[in-house]
């Protein structure tokens, strides 16, 4: 598989995605925010964690119209996987890419914790690899990862099997981390080719670092 | 002329940080505190003289990029 990673400034997750995706035995390249094209032939595109743009206004709401990101809409367009990870999320979610908003944390801290997340859909080409109602371990890191949508929206991301993962505990019953509308931590779009979640799949590969659980998750793009 | 956009959270979104706010001027003894809302200024000078041409593009700036309006509210004033 040949991956591209998005660098805005202010992104500090990409080495890390690489360094994921290059374990799996994949082909990685990075790609600066200034680039009006991605490399040809990528089977994924990952828009990684960290705060572009300093988060400045919103998080995402200035990488989102950089020139890269009318080559990823163009992509995800046509049916290209786009995996947006924590600051890539809320990237996503500016560009519309996926439904929602994701806001301020309720208790206004930055969170940086390991965190168990129930699987609530797997028949998608990501979570594909775990199972329905699965728990996983995957670190989470994030001020603005309160995920808002209305209730008309809630009612379309649940009716298509829209939302991905929900922060639990270690039973799988939903815990509030951060505000979120029922605890949601990931989603797609409604052709299931967009994904976002907050947590970081990428941080989560040797088991003695806490969790290997996200060799699982980013695995899933490879069938 | 000088456009001033206040961008809020919509009404019915949980304003944690206004909810924040809320608690410590309650527990500073301030009563007959109903509710606090906490949101953004942005002001933007704009080189043109014509007062509709200032508020349509400063519309635009609004929903394009200074508000997002799946969560926020915006008003404009201009002077």
């Amino acid at each position: 598989m040949r991956v591209a990673i998005l660098q805005f400034p202010g992104t500090n997750c990409e080495f890390d995605t690489q360094y994921a995706f290059e374990k799996l035995g994949h082909t990685t390249e990075l790609v600066w925010h200034e680039e009006s094209s991605l490399p040809t032939e990528i089977d994924l595109v990952v828009v990684p964690g960290g705060f572009s743009y300093g988060d400045y206004l919103r998080s995402g709401s200035i990488a989102r119209f950089s020139k890269v990101m009318k080559a990823v809409q163009a992509f995800a367009d046509t049916g290209g996987k786009v995996l947006g990870i924590c600051n890539g999320f809320q990237i996503l979610t500016e560009a519309g890419l996926l439904p929602g908003a994701l806001k301020r944390n309720n208790n206004l801290h930055f969170i940086s914790k390991q965190q168990h997340l129930r699987v609530v859909n797997s028949d998608n080409a990501f979570l594909n690899q775990c199972s329905r109602g699965e728990v996983l371990t995957i670190p989470i890191a994030h001020a603005d990862g309160n995920y808002y949508i209305d209730e008309a929206g809630f009612e379309a991301l649940e009716a298509n099997g829209q939302i991905l993962l929900r922060y639990c505990d270690t039973e799988g019953n939903p815990v509030v981390v951060n505000g979120s509308v029922t605890s949601i931590a990931g989603v797609c779009n409604q052709a299931k080719n967009v994904f976002g979640l907050m947590p970081h799949p990428e941080r989560a590969l040797e088991s003695i670092l806490g969790s290997e659980d996200g060799i699982k998750m980013l695995k899933g793009f490879e069938s | 002329m000088t456009a001033v956009v206040n961008v809020f959270l919509k009404e019915g979104v949980l304003d944690p940080q206004g909810k924040a706010a809320h608690h410590a001027l309650d527990a500073l003894g301030f009563d007959g505190v109903v509710d606090v809302r906490i949101g953004k200024q942005i002001i933007i000078q704009l080189d043109t003289d014509n007062r509709a041409i200032a508020e349509e593009k400063v519309k635009e700036m609004s929903e394009t990029l200074l508000a997002n309006t799946v969560i926020e509210d915006y008003t404009i004033e201009i002077n």
